[in-house]
Formats: structure tokens, C-alpha cells, sequence
């Protein structure tokens, strides 16, 4: 052994022998625990068998999963948007039923049984267990019940049981947020095989009740019963009981979400609010919606038929996945790109005379909103009438690619991060994207229209909300999120979520968000502004933009002065953007229809709206919900596990400024 | 057209006579293979998407095996301190990534999910092997020190994870290759019983929490229902099974659903119960043919860095067996070990193969003798 040791050379002959005999020590054994396993499995299945049979067929303990109740989702103030109501059901245990077809067919004289709910029975029974109760039919009414009751006796296998079915108050209303629970697929089935929550039958499908999935189903718990002959439970054995999935508290406020489903009156659009600050979203709408809880339990073949031919779409969300030519709003966030890249200054004058010209290019020109055009304009006047030419001018000085880098950090052309599971990403215009996708080189008419909303760019509202939520917060990103606290149980403390990292600032100077800034009031209070009149009886002074996207490309050289709103809507979309107080923005809005004539005439008041619904909701003592336990709109920076302290209910605001006239509540204490 | 013929016949060739798979071996990892998925669909209540689903694991397992059979042990040996320093990395990446979320095991790779502790399973052996066959045999006390702070890191790793089964399995399969080069019996029972005495004190240094946590940690994947619960009904499944069963699909342990995860880690109750003692023994004679095979294999190989790792893997291999059983006849504790090569689901099946591949590539490389 020393020797070896000592001597580095190799004996291979020696360590092989050495291995051989380890090998066969070990070999020896192996064989003696697998005879040791042998004879163990002799002894339980021939010595021990006649005991474990008697205790097979004995066995009456039966073990009961027992579903956790879903966490419950509500809004900022505590308004219920998602719960769970008590609801009875049939189920059949398939082994116990001799005759399935005659079953049914007599069970459905006793109890209605819809085509629907027996194609998605005969769905389940090939994916349960022929001893695992199948879901028959949901939601019994008590005459139902009552009916099925004195009739058990015909129908060994079924039974009514309860369950907790998943509700959504509003409906409608927060369908685009919210989303809506459904039947396991069998995709998801596989996913969850093997864990606790395999014997579940409902999973978030869309929304808030799929992002965070995890959080809000809980964990099962399970029930030994002791049962009799006929398999009915006689004694509970041990419970352990399921446990109930986390609240959840959304940065959402049902009086702006009001607001904004009211305005956009079920035409297609999107509509949303942020709090700039932090990134909170208040409001956010997608129009036509839909009532999820039409999903809940499985959605009737005829319902979903109905929703999927509606050529409004309503299933489709608008917020996140609508893309839409964003127009004219983005010319505040390329006034910023212009000042902050120092190629204009607020004074900077162009002038507009009804089209424009790339530099030595003769041909077709690019048209101003406004034959003639409107004469010399500086940069807050360029905002307020929207003047093209000085956009076009702006872009093709910019160059695109300086234009793309900076629109990037704006975050356009990708999703934003929201905490919902799909969003979709847009497209920012550049040479790479076009080449890549188009399979062309870019084109400086391309760089023109790009000036002005047109051409290539495509945005989602919610890209157009993180955007101006960056813009309005002095050029500081904050992610949009939805989430704002949760609460692991009832009476547990709530608890936010830890904030998102902090990004770069998009603005360095403060004086080129001022400039910006002034153009932007003047949309609204200017006298020739594109929103004119918005801020009317408006507490503070609002801060705008309007964006009128033409659908269809020109097919000819007429200007649109003779037609009418009717006309023109079937090739516009409309949108506005605007954000309130403006020197101190609390609130951000984004409002966008597909079809309608102008951004400030039919987009802006549905921002007007939900900005209606902050002042009063926030500002005014008359709405104050019970249970308001989330400070209003602070930034959330709690250590975790502390509750938060009610909130002072009418907070004034520090920069007087931009208040226009402030009612007397604003600074009176409510009750 | 010829030409592609002729490529065709070349490609064939090759795939048929260049690596020299050792048949019996192969043959009985087949059969095995064939038993597992008739007594998982058996057991699986015929469900077409779990017998599908497992077919497909072994369609790529032997796949991997017969490419990782290509591959000679040279090659390995130079490519095992950067795939051992590849797991490790991993399962840092895997500690970082699931942080907060608890025991988040898995890395998603966007096509694959998979365990990086998995894959310690065949490169810590390895890492091992490689070592050890550098140095002069049997080892010093300076080379074990270093073998066992090889061993400790990624099953300190894991550990944390936390998955304390599955640190055990990595670290005995570190331990056979150190066991197999000749470490002497004393310096073995000298450094177990250092372990023995260490382990009191460790677990009084320890928090109830914690001590609570390592017990939990031991039966991972925890079943809402209670250990206890489990070992009962997997006894009277497997006792009242007999010799010969209750046919196929007829055991009422099984199919009433008195066994959870019957298709996964209690698959061999339900094959107690089902098929009774003959398949038992039917399934244990195989296991021990396919140990005693790669042993061989592993006692031929050219050098000792071959033979250390094929005797590991054939060892480790053992073990799960062993564990497997001793939980299903109630002589062990419940962990979360599958039975190899029948057992639904996750990444074990591919992994079991590719060790196999590795040990079917000793053989094909192996020391000419005559």
C-alpha cells in the first residue's frame, strides 16, 4: 500500500484485481438485499396474503379531496371583482352506473340536462377515473335539488354535491382584467399531474386569474372517511383541510374603470388609466366585453359560438393585444426626442403651408391636416393644432435611427411587462425591423410619415399608456403593473409586492418637459388646440394630445373637407392621450376607438370621464367607499408584513400652478 | 439516386455495427422497458396519453443511449471537469432563479424543463472517476479529502434546493466510485463513524423548523396525504396481490384510488398487487441481471477511469432499486425515488438511459482480452 503511494507509476494489473474485488463484494451484496427484498415481498404476498385480502375488501376508508376556495380578487377600495359563491351539482361516479345511456336518458326527466352539458360530460368521463365522481351538471337550482332528492333511489352513482363556484360581480366590466376560470384542459391536466392539484377541474384561463394562478388556488387538503357497503360516508376519520389561495388587491379603481366603460358605450376601443408615479394602473378597458361568467364551469358550445362570431371580437383584449396606428400622439414623445437630442429648441419655428417637401425631392408632397396649412409654428403651437410639417420636418431631421433609439426608451415596439399573461409587442419602425420583415431597405418618406404616426409604427393601448405614464412622470419609466398587494388569508396582514427595479430616465432636462408639457395643455385649453373645451369645469388644468389615424392608405388627392363624421369614422381611428394635474401629473389617460371620426371630438371625453371620476373620487368626500385600507395613490414602499394605515382622504396638491380653480372640498375634511 | 442509395447503406451500416452495444444488456433494458409500460398501463387505468407520453421517454432515452454509446470514454473523461463545472453552474443558476418560490427544482430551458440535480447524477460519479484515476490507488488521505469536497459541494447545493433525497443519491454515487477504487475498510469505517458522530451534534445545533424542514426533506414531492397513510395501503395492495394477481387492471388498491401516485414512485404496488409475487420477482431478476452485467462491463473496461464510472453508475443503479422497494414492502421510509425504467414521468427514464450509454460505451471501448 505505501509503495503505491510513493511511487506514482501505475500498477493497471494490480487496480483492476482491486476493482474486480470490490466489485464482487459488492455484487455479493446487492444479491443478498434483493434476496432480503425478495423474501420481504414473500412474506406480504404469500405468508401475510389471506390477512391483506380480508383487509382489501374491508378496506372502507375512502380518502376525499377537499378543493381549496380560490383567493379572492378586488379592487384598490376592497370592491369584490372576483368570489366564490356556494352551488350544487351532479356528479356520477361512472363504475357504479350499468347503463350510462339509459341513466341519462331517464336523469334528464328529473333534472335538464343540456346538450352541452352532456358533451362536456361524456369529455370529463374519459378523463376521470371510472371510481372519481365526473361532474354532470353545475349550478342546481333548489327545486332541482329537491326534485333529485326524492328520486335518488333510481340513480345509484349520482349525487348532488357541493361546490364553490367562482363569481364575478361586475361581469363584464372587469372582464379584460380579471379574466375568467375555466375547465382543465388537457394540456394543463398533464402540467398539474403528480402534484396536490390534479383532482382540481377549474384554472385561470386569461387575466388576472391566470397570472397569478399559483397565488390564488391554494393548496387541497384531503378527508379520510370511513364508508359503508353501499360507498357512503358514515364517519370522518382525520381532515386536514384545504387551504384558501391568496387575496389579491388590484391598483385598480372601480370609478375610473366605471368611467371608462361608460364612455367608450360598447364601441370597439380601449381605454385605461395609469397613475404615473408609480406605474399603477387604475383603469383599464377593452371594449365590447364580455361576461366572464359565462366561462365559469365551461362555456355553453351556443354562448361561446356567439362571442366568437361577434365581428366586434369581444374576446379579444384591446388594451393588450389591440395594435393600432398610434397617429398624432406620438408627437409629444418626438418633441421630447427633438429638444432633448438638441435639434430644436421651444422657439424653433417651421412653416406650415399645407404640404411639405423632403429636400430636393420634387413629386407628391406630405399633406397637413388643413388645406393651406396654418402658417408659421413653434413647438407648443405644432402640439396644439398638431401641425404635420413640423413633424414631418422634426422626423426627417432625426433621422430614423436616432428617432427608433429613442422611441425604444419610451418603450415602444415591446411589451411592457404588465402582470398579464399575454401582451403584444407592436412594431417601433427601424431599418433592421423593415429589412427583416418587409425585406426592403427603409426609405426616407418612410422616416416622414413615421413623424407623424403613420406608416410602419403600430402600438397597443397599453404601450401608448407606459409610454405616456413616462412622459407625465417627468420622463421616469415605472412598469405598469396591476397588482398591489396581497393577502395570504383572511385577517392575514396585506402585503405589496416587492416594486419593480428602477429604469433609466427618458428626460434630462427638465426644461424640455415643461416645453412639451405647455404644447400639450394648449391641446386642450389653446384656442385652436384639438381638444378644445376638454377641461372645462375640470378642476386642474389637463395635459393632451389627440391622435386621428387614418386606417386605409389615400387613393386620391382630395382633402377630406366635404366629408362627414359618418364617412369619416369608417377610415379613422381616434385617440387621445392626456394626463392631469399638468405640472404635477397624478393621472394618465389613453383612450382609442376603431372607428370614429377624431381623436379630441370622440376619444378625449372618455379620458375626460375617468379623469372626472379621479377628481371626485379622490378629491371630493361624497364617494368614499368603506373599507378603503390602501392609501389612495402613494407609492407603496411598506416593509413587508405591516398593514397599511388608512389614507387622509382629500390630499391637497403642492403645485398650485396648474390648478385652475380648486373647489373648496379639496382642502375640507370629510366625515 | 444511386448515390443516395449507396449513403443511405453507409449510414445504415454505421448505425448498425459501429458502436458494439453489448446485447444482453441491451436486450434486457428493452424487456424492462416493455414491462414498464404494460404494468404502467395497467396501472395508469389504460390512459393513452401516460402510456404515450412514457413510450416517447423511452424512444429518446435509447436514442441518447445509443448516441452516448458513439462516444468513447476518452472523449468523457476530457469532457468531464467542464460538464461538471456546467451542473454546478446550473444548479447555482436554479438556486438564483427559484429563489423565493421554494422548491423550484427545475430550469427551464424553453423546450425542456429538467432538473439540473439529474444530471449530477451521472457527472458527479464521473467527476469522481476522473479524479481518482490521476492519482495513485488506492487513495490517500489527501486525495479522499479532496474526492469528498468534490462530493459535498453539488449535495450541499442540492441540499439547499431543497431536495435532501436527492442528495443523497448524488452523494452515494460520488461515494461507490471512491468505495470501488480501493479505499481501505478501515479508513471507510474510521470516516463513517466520524459522519455517525457528527450527526447528533449537527442536529442539536439545529432549529425545530429546521429539524422539522430535514424531516420533510427527506420525503420530497410530499403527498398531501400523510406517509403513514401511504406505506399501509401500499402494503395491503402489494399483500393482497398474492402470487399471481388480480389481472390486469383488476387491483382494487390501485384502481379505487387508495394508492395516490400509483402511476410514479408506488407503480410497484400496484405490480405487487396486479401481477402478484412472480412479477416482483420477474422485475427484481432483471435488475439484478442488468447490475451484475454492468459490473462485468465495468471490471473489462480499458482504464480506470472507465471502470470506476461504470461501477458507480451500475451501484447507483442499485440503489434505487433498493430504495424503491424497501418504501413499497414498508422496509423504508418514504422518498421520493421512482422505480428505474417503470415508474411514470419526469426526467428519470432519460437519464437512467444515458448512464446506460455510458456503460454500453465502456463496452465497446473496452480492454481487448482473450
Amino acid at each position: 500500500m505505501k509503495r503505491t503511494a510513493r511511487v506514482p507509476l501505475r500498477n493497471d494489473g494490480e487496480e483492476q484485481r482491486r476493482f474486480a474485488r470490490r466489485a464482487w463484494a459488492s455484487f455479493a451484496l446487492i444479491v443478498l438485499a434483493l434476496a432480503g427484498l425478495s423474501a420481504r415481498f414473500f412474506w406480504l404476498q404469500v405468508v401475510r396474503h389471506a390477512e391483506f385480502v380480508t383487509r382489501a375488501n374491508d378496506n372502507s376508508i375512502h380518502v376525499r379531496f377537499l378543493a381549496p376556495p380560490r383567493g379572492m380578487i378586488f379592487d384598490r377600495d376592497g370592491v369584490v371583482l372576483a368570489e366564490n359563491v356556494p352551488a350544487y351539482r351532479l356528479e356520477v361516479i361512472p363504475d357504479q352506473v350499468h347503463d350510462m345511456d339509459a341513466m341519462l336518458a331517464r336523469l334528464a326527466t328529473v333534472v335538464p340536462l343540456s346538450p352541452d352539458d352532456l358533451s362536456r360530460f361524456r369529455q370529463a368521463l374519459q378523463e376521470h377515473h371510472r371510481f372519481q365522481g365526473v361532474p354532470l351538471r353545475n349550478r342546481l337550482s333548489e327545486d332541482e335539488i329537491a326534485r333529485f332528492a326524492i328520486n335518488r333511489w333510481r340513480f345509484p352513482g349520482v349525487e348532488v354535491e357541493p361546490y364553490l363556484r367562482r363569481y364575478y360581480p361586475l361581469g363584464a366590466l372587469t372582464a379584460a382584467v380579471v379574466g375568467y376560470v375555466g375547465s382543465i384542459d388537457a394540456r394543463e391536466a398533464e402540467r398539474l399531474q403528480g402534484t396536490p392539484w390534479a383532482d382540481m377541474n377549474q384554472i385561470g384561463k386569461t387575466g388576472i386569474e391566470r397570472e397569478y394562478e399559483k397565488r390564488l388556488r391554494g393548496t387541497p387538503g384531503y378527508e379520510l372517511v370511513e364508508v359503508n357497503a353501499d360507498q357512503r360516508p358514515v364517519r370522518v376519520l382525520e381532515r386536514v383541510p384545504p387551504r384558501p389561495g391568496e387575496n389579491l388587491y388590484l391598483t385598480l379603481d372601480m370609478h375610473l374603470q366605471k368611467a371608462a366603460y361608460a364612455g367608450l358605450r360598447g364601441r370597439a376601443g380601449a381605454a385605461l388609466a395609469v397613475d404615473p408615479r408609480n406605474g399603477q394602473v387604475l383603469a383599464l378597458v377593452s371594449s365590447p366585453s364580455y361576461d366572464p361568467n359565462l366561462f365559469v364551469g365551461g362555456i355553453s358550445e351556443s354562448n361561446y359560438k356567439t362571442l366568437l362570431d361577434d365581428p366586434h371580437h369581444p374576446l379579444l383584449n384591446r388594451v393588450t393585444d389591440g395594435v393600432y396606428l398610434p397617429g398624432s400622439t406620438v408627437k409629444p414623445f418626438l418633441a421630447v426626442a427633438g429638444l432633448e437630442l438638441g435639434l430644436r429648441t421651444p422657439q424653433y419655428t417651421v412653416d406650415s403651408v399645407g404640404e411639405w417637401h423632403i429636400p430636393g425631392v420634387a413629386g407628391r408632397g406630405y399633406r397637413d391636416d388643413v388645406q393651406g396649412g396654418v402658417g408659421v409654428v413653434d413647438l407648443a403651437q405644432a402640439i396644439e393644432m398638431s401641425v404635420n410639417t413640423y413633424f414631418y420636418k422634426l422626423a426627417y431631421d432625426m433621422g430614423i435611427d436616432r428617432l427608433s433609439a429613442f422611441m425604444a426608451k419610451f418603450g415602444f415596439g415591446r411589451p411592457t411587462g404588465i402582470d398579464l399573461p399575454h401582451e403584444a409587442s407592436g412594431v417601433l419602425p427601424s431599418r433592421a425591423w423593415k429589412q427583416a420583415t418587409q425585406k426592403r431597405p427603409w426609405y426616407l418618406g418612410d422616416t416622414v410619415i413615421t413623424g407623424i404616426g403613420q406608416g410602419y409604427w403600430q402600438v397597443t393601448p397599453l404601450q401608448l399608456a407606459n409610454a405616456l405614464s413616462t412622459l407625465a412622470d417627468f420622463g421616469r419609466p415605472q412598469r405598469l403593473h396591476l397588482l398591489l398587494a396581497t393577502q395570504d388569508g383572511a385577517g392575514a396582514p396585506i402585503v405589496p409586492p416587492p416594486p419593480p427595479p428602477a429604469q433609466a430616465p427618458v428626460i434630462a432636462h427638465r426644461a424640455d418637459w415643461d416645453a412639451v408639457m405647455q404644447g400639450m395643455v394648449r391641446v386642450v385649453n389653446g384656442t385652436r388646440g384639438t381638444a378644445r373645451g376638454l377641461d372645462v369645469g375640470f378642476p386642474y388644468r389637463i395635459a393632451g394630445k389627440t391622435g386621428t389615424a387614418e386606417i386605409y392608405s389615400r387613393t386620391s388627392h382630395l382633402w377630406d373637407n366635404g366629408l362627414s363624421t359618418q364617412e369619416l369614422a369608417l377610415r379613422h381611428r381616434a385617440l387621445f392621450i392626456g394626463f392631469t394635474p399638468a405640472s404635477d401629473p397624478r393621472v394618465a389617460g389613453v383612450a382609442v376607438l376603431e372607428r370614429a371620426a377624431w381623436g379630441g371630438r370622440d376619444a378625449a371625453p372618455i379620458v375626460r370621464d375617468m379623469f372626472d371620476a379621479w377628481a371626485r373620487q379622490r378629491h371630493l368626500p361624497d364617494i368614499q367607499l368603506p373599507g378603503d385600507v390602501l392609501p389612495a395613490y402613494a407609492p407603496l414602499s411598506l416593509p413587508p408584513g405591516q398593514t397599511l394605515p388608512a389614507v387622509p382622504p382629500a390630499t391637497a396638491l403642492p403645485h398650485s400652478g396648474s390648478v385652475l380653480s380648486r373647489p373648496a372640498a379639496v382642502t375640507s375634511t370629510p366625515p | 439516386m444511386s448515390r443516395t442509395l449507396l449513403r443511405a447503406e453507409v449510414f445504415l451500416r454505421r448505425l448498425l455495427l459501429r458502436p458494439r452495444l453489448d446485447l444482453p444488456l441491451l436486450a434486457a433494458l428493452l424487456l424492462l422497458a416493455a414491462l414498464g409500460l404494460f404494468f404502467l398501463a395497467s396501472a395508469a387505468d389504460l390512459s393513452w396519453r401516460t402510456i404515450g407520453g412514457q413510450a416517447l421517454r423511452f424512444v429518446i432515452g435509447f436514442a441518447v443511449l445509443y448516441t452516448i454509446a458513439r462516444v468513447p470514454p476518452a472523449q468523457f473523461r476530457r469532457w468531464t471537469p467542464p460538464l461538471y463545472a456546467t451542473s454546478l453552474l446550473l444548479l447555482l443558476l436554479v438556486l438564483v432563479h427559484g429563489e423565493g418560490s421554494g422548491a423550484d427544482r427545475w430550469l427551464n430551458l424553453g423546450v425542456v424543463r429538467f432538473q439540473p440535480s439529474e444530471l449530477l447524477k451521472l457527472t458527479m460519479p464521473m467527476m469522481v472517476a476522473w479524479y481518482l484515476a490521476r492519482r495513485p490507488l488506492p487513495p490517500s488521505w489527501r486525495d479522499t479529502g479532496a474526492v469528498l469536497l468534490l462530493i459535498a459541494l453539488p449535495a450541499v447545493l442540492i441540499a439547499k434546493q431543497p431536495d435532501l433525497g436527492t442528495a443523497l443519491l448524488v452523494v452515494m454515487a460520488g461515494a461507490f466510485a471512491l468505495f470501488l477504487s480501493g479505499l481501505s475498510l478501515r479508513r471507510i469505517g474510521l470516516m463513517f463513524a466520524v459522519l455517525l458522530a457528527l450527526l447528533p451534534v449537527a442536529w442539536h445545533h439545529m432549529h425545530d423548523y429546521q429539524r422539522e424542514r430535514v424531516l420533510t426533506l427527506l420525503n420530497p414531492e410530499s403527498d398531501p396525504l400523510g406517509t403513514g397513510w401511504h406505506i399501509i395501503q401500499s402494503e395491503i395492495a402489494v399483500g393482497s396481490g398474492g402470487v399471481l394477481g388480480k389481472g390486469f387492471m383488476q387491483g382494487t388498491q390501485a384502481q379505487l384510488q387508495f394508492l395516490p401516485e400509483h402511476t410514479t414512485d408506488f407503480i410497484l404496488a400496484v405490480v405487487g398487487e396486479e401481477f402478484g409475487l412472480a412479477a416482483v420477482l420477474l422485475l427484481l431478476a432483471l435488475y439484478l441481471f442488468i447490475i451484475g452485467r454492468s459490473l462485468w462491463i465495468a471490471s473489462n473496461a480499458r482504464d480506470t477511469y472507465a471502470r470506476l464510472l461504470g461501477g458507480a453508475l451500475a451501484l447507483s443503479f442499485f440503489v434505487y432499486v433498493l430504495v424503491n422497494g424497501g418504501m413499497i414492502s414498508g422496509l423504508l421510509p418514504v422518498v421520493g425515488v421512482p422505480l428505474p425504467l417503470v415508474s411514470y414521468g419526469g426526467t428519470s427514464a432519460v437519464s437512467l438511459l444515458a448512464g446506460f450509454g455510458v456503460l454500453m460505451s465502456i463496452h465497446a471501448h473496452r480492454k481487448f482480452m482473450k
